[in-house]
């Protein structure tokens, strides 16, 4: 009946704790940076106990005692997170499991529960990064708990080699990971609601501007966003990736209006579009940055009255879009009432020297153009500064802006810009984006950082809709033609990324950052649109989730087969004397002397003492030799004694 | 009982079960089975588990980290059928022991592959399982314990050799089935030697040792007067039991003789061979010769681990049929 025997409890060796000690270090110490720091020091303590514990060769701590942490451990997780079942309270209690299972760890079968808890929580590492560097860190603690296996069932063994051992396991794993991973159908989660921490805030474009909400993202190096255009890339001019737009002003910051009944955008494209796809970072925005004029948007997308391409959820995870542009386009020539009324709105009072100025234009010039040339041409004639580092403004912002500081960042120009084309009786608009991007030499995307963000302003006319004008590129033109660095006066602080005197730096940068984006493009953003293309490429088009669970199971098994076969394929092996041996009846088969097949070396040497006495005595010591070497007692010498019997040739 | 025959004949019929006559016995992949273990399932468990996070939280990582450790599941799986697969066994010959004790069959293993195989663990059915690991191409010897209840010959039945390595999540077990055999001699009772008989003359049926010559030494009985314990002897082994006093011939032949019919007041037929295994152990000790005289076979009076052998042979074997068979739970 030993097939259902169950085991008896087998106790834990003793040798065996620090390599799982080790397991429930690798596997949490990561989460030091999104746990409480109360619960990673109690982790670390108990880790510690258990150490000394270990070293000291002392009792474990009784169940009862454990028990009673545990309880206080999630009471105090829930007050931390006022729940036990989000995604970071669940990864805590983990934490918390982890941590302590040592503890409480007397046998083998609580040696496995620990280990499946450490794979567990290597899973959870994923929720925070799947960058490269979390995944080389897993594969190592991979191996780690599966030399930790490796030792708990094989005994003791130089831990070197058990880890090779592991290693070798893993690598007999890697195609099956390869095929599951390329042909297990892809669902597009979440198979159900997510936890409403489930995704973290991550920094992007505000949905207000207000003085200094641009120049404050401008430090953060972190990508925005990569976009790879099918044909040429534009030139970084005329890169407006549009964002948010923002008509409602309360004198100080810009928010966008909400409509009763948009429209659809009227948009008169003239020339050809591009195409391109923009692999967005999660921002927890719907807005998708797309290029002025989008003429065919993704799936799940929409253009709204404003020209922006969103989506219908807030993008909460890397994603890829792709879009088509036409950059010559009429758009909003019969613009709605609605819409041109919020885009002359203004306060009541306030800025009035910015009022007058803009009443005189409005009398000296007819055409909205002339009075937008004439607003360029001010920032352009005064002593205007482009700088990141604006002096605080009051409550009359536009004023002090315009006559008294004059230093200011895009978000000032363009403030400013829009309020007096509305003042003029100009409808005017502020619209926020990222500006420019980077070419990557190495796999040719266009990177868009954080500190591409940039805010420009709208004006709206009759013969020609609405249309882009820049103040920034008036002041600085230089920001909109080559980016944010040379822009910036000498002495500013930069982003490290975005500093140019550091070339092998930015080379370096460029390449790592490559390596990044085809991680990000093929192993992260696998789903199932790129499982279908790919499936597409490989000629196997129209095959359905069936056909791919067949081919799956198939493939599956044949590396299974593959593996098997090697596992039952035993060469005919002879030992070291065996080989000698025969090697030299064969030598003396050449020469006349033929051993038969059942004969043994004794009674080999007696024939050929028989019937050829001159070779008797060679003969004899080889034999004894070969006799020695394999069926004697274990001698160091009998193999050398034998190669030397055996040195024989036909003269 | 009908149903544990039942699965005695299931198993029979799934693992082939019958006697290995050809030796050694090399592990085929037909006769190496391989099951889950209770942790094996809990694996699965966890990576189906870990999966429908992954999908939930679009997690592309996740998917590749449970994919990779299935595959390492299956890989595990190979390897722990490899590490029975080809292993060659020659059973030894096992010591006899006396009933109580536990039995030892050594097992000559032979490993022809250029890997070690590791955490092989022996078991007989109702037996201790011990492990060994086996050198790459190279040999290793184990004694695989099985408890000896009753006297007679052992049979231990059909050997289980089972590997969990090297990650615990299967099981692979084989059945070997040598032909095995253990003498297993009745368990010694300690009594005090019975008085040697004189042989030569019938009048002294119960004769009285003489004094003149030193003839050997003989266990000592409460008779016997202090000034014959031979100190010199008991000096040199203090351990030694029970005291040794010389005898001395005086004319007559002496000879003693472990009779079956001594014993005529013992309770039952087991006790009074448990008592003629005492004896023989304590005059093999003592080093006096001794004849043992069992219904039906008698063995003249002489000395050495060839005689002592052959008695306890014959008392483990009396008049049990055959063969006293201890099978537990073996197959027919």
């Amino acid at each position: 009946m030993s097939m259902f025997r169950r085991h008896p409890a087998e106790p834990l060796e003793q040798a065996t704790v620090p390599w799982l000690l080790a397991c429930a270090v690798a596997t949490t110490a990561p989460h030091v940076e999104h746990q409480p720091h109360w619960l990673m020091a109690i982790a670390g303590l108990a880790l510690a106990l258990r150490t000394g514990l270990w070293i000291a060769r002392r009792r474990l701590p009784s169940r009862w005692l454990l028990s009673l942490l545990v309880v206080a451990g999630t009471v105090a997780i829930w007050f931390e997170y006022r729940t036990i079942f989000g995604r970071d309270a669940g990864v805590a209690l983990l934490v918390l499991f982890m941590a302590l299972k040592p503890l409480e760890m007397a046998t083998r079968r609580d040696a496995m529960v620990l280990i499946m808890l450490g794979l567990f929580l290597l899973l959870t590492h994923y929720f925070y990064s799947q960058s490269i560097p979390t995944g080389i860190w897993l594969i190592a603690a991979t191996t780690l708990e599966t030399a930790t296996m490796i030792r708990l069932f094989g005994g003791a063994q130089p831990p070197a080699l058990i880890v090779r051992r592991a290693g070798m396991l893993l690598l007999q794993a890697v195609p099956f990971m390869l095929v599951l991973f390329l042909l297990f159908p892809r669902v597009n989660g979440p198979l159900w609601g997510l936890p409403q921490d489930a995704h973290s805030s991550r920094s992007g474009l505000p949905d207000t501007i207000t003085p200094g909400s641009i120049s404050d993202l401008v430090l953060n190096g972190n990508i925005a966003f990569r976009a790879r255009f099918d044909g040429a890339p534009l030139p970084n001019a005329s890169l407006y990736w549009r964002g948010p737009v923002m008509d409602e002003f309360d004198g100080r910051a810009w928010r966008p209006l909400r409509l009763a009944n948009p429209s659809p955008p009227q948009v008169d494209v003239r020339g050809q579009a591009i195409d391109y796809e923009i692999t967005l970072e999660a921002h927890q925005q719907r807005w998708l940055l797309a290029l002025d004029a989008p003429v065919a948007l993704p799936d799940g997308a929409l253009l709204t009255a404003r020209l922006q391409a969103f989506a219908r959820e807030p993008v909460r995870q890397r994603a890829r879009f792709r879009f088509s542009s036409a950059p010559d386009f009429r758009f909003g020539l019969d613009e709605s009432k609605q819409m041109l009324s919020a885009a002359l709105r203004l306060p009541r009072q306030g800025n009035e020297q910015a009022r007058a100025l803009a009443d005189g234009w409005r009398r000296k010039h007819t055409t909205p153009d002339a009075i937008a040339a004439e607003a360029l041409q001010l920032f352009r004639r005064e002593a205007f500064i482009y700088t990141l580092q604006p002096p605080l403004l009051g409550d009359d912002s536009i004023d002090q802006f315009l006559f008294e500081t004059r230093r200011g960042f895009c978000e000032h120009y363009a403030s400013a810009f829009v309020f007096l084309m509305r003042a003029a009786g100009v409808p005017a608009r502020i619209v926020a984006g990222y500006q420019g991007g980077e070419t990557n030499p190495v796999d040719g995307y266009v990177v868009v950082r954080q500190s591409d963000a940039h805010a420009w302003a709208e004006i709206w006319t009759a013969e020609r809709g609405w249309q882009r004008v820049d103040p920034t590129a008036a002041i600085a033109p230089s920001r909109v033609e080559e980016g944010i660095a040379t822009a910036l006066p000498a002495g500013e602080p930069l982003p490290v990324m975005a500093r140019l005197d550091l070339d092998w730096l930015r080379q370096l940068r460029f390449r790592w950052e490559a390596v990044n984006n085809r991680w990000n493009q093929w192993v992260l953003g696998y789903n199932p649109d790129r499982q279908r293309e790919l499936l597409q490429d490989l000629g196997l088009g129209d095959i359905d989730w069936r056909g791919m669970t067949a081919l799956l199971a198939a493939l599956s098994g044949l590396i299974l087969l593959a593996i098997v076969g090697w596992a039952l394929w035993q060469r005919p092996r002879h030992d070291a004397a065996q080989r000698l041996w025969l090697n030299y009846c064969k030598r003396l088969a050449k020469a006349g002397i033929p051993r038969a097949p059942w004969e043994g070396p004794q009674d080999f040497a007696d024939r050929v003492a028989r019937e050829r006495p001159e070779h008797a005595a060679a003969v004899r010591a080889a034999a004894e030799a070969y006799a020695a070497a394999r069926y004697g007692p274990p001698d160091p010498q009998a193999l050398a004694l034998l190669a030397a019997a055996t040195r024989w040739r036909a003269h | 009982m009908q149903a544990s025959r039942l699965t005695l004949r299931l198993q029979q019929w799934i693992f082939r079960l019958s006697r290995d006559d050809t030796l050694p016995i090399v592990l085929g992949q037909r006769r190496i089975f391989i099951l889950p273990t209770g942790a094996g399932y809990l694996f699965a468990v966890v990576l189906a588990v870990m999966l429908l996070g992954a999908i939930n939280y679009t997690l592309s990582l996740g998917h590749a980290l449970v994919f990779l450790l299935a595959g390492l599941g299956l890989a595990a799986m190979v390897h722990t059928f490899r590490n029975l697969l080809g292993i060659a066994i020659t059973p030894g010959r096992a010591v006899p022991v006396h009933a109580g004790d536990v039995a030892r069959f050594p097992m000559h293993l032979r490993n022809a592959r250029e890997e070690a195989r590791r955490a092989l663990g022996f078991s007989f059915a109702g037996g201790e399982e011990c492990f060994v690991d086996l050198p790459a191409n190279g040999n290793a010897r184990i004694d695989v314990p099985c408890p000896a209840p009753r006297r007679g010959r052992l049979d231990p039945g059909r050997l289980t050799l089972a590997t969990r390595y090297p990650l615990g999540l299967f099981r692979a077990w084989s059945y070997p089935y040598p032909p095995l055999t253990c003498l297993v001699y009745p368990a010694p009772i300690r009594r005090p030697l019975p008085p040697p008989v004189a042989v030569d003359d019938p009048g002294l049926a119960r004769g009285d040792a003489g004094h003149e010559d030193f003839a050997g030494l003989r266990p000592h009985t409460p008779s016997d007067p202090p000034r014959h314990v031979a100190w010199k002897a008991v000096a040199r082994n203090p351990a030694a039991w029970p005291l040794l006093v010389k005898h001395f011939a005086g004319g007559a032949g002496e000879e003693l003789w472990l009779a079956w019919d001594l014993l005529a007041d013992a309770p039952d037929d087991e006790t009074r061979l448990s008592v003629l295994t005492g004896w023989v152990l304590a005059a093999e000790q003592a080093g006096i010769a001794y004849g043992l005289a069992l219904p039906g076979v008698a063995f003249p009076p002489a000395n050495g681990p060839a005689h002592q052998e052959r008695c306890l042979e014959a008392l483990a074997l009396h008049d049990s049929g055959s063969l006293h068979e201890h099978v537990p739970q073996a197959p027919r």
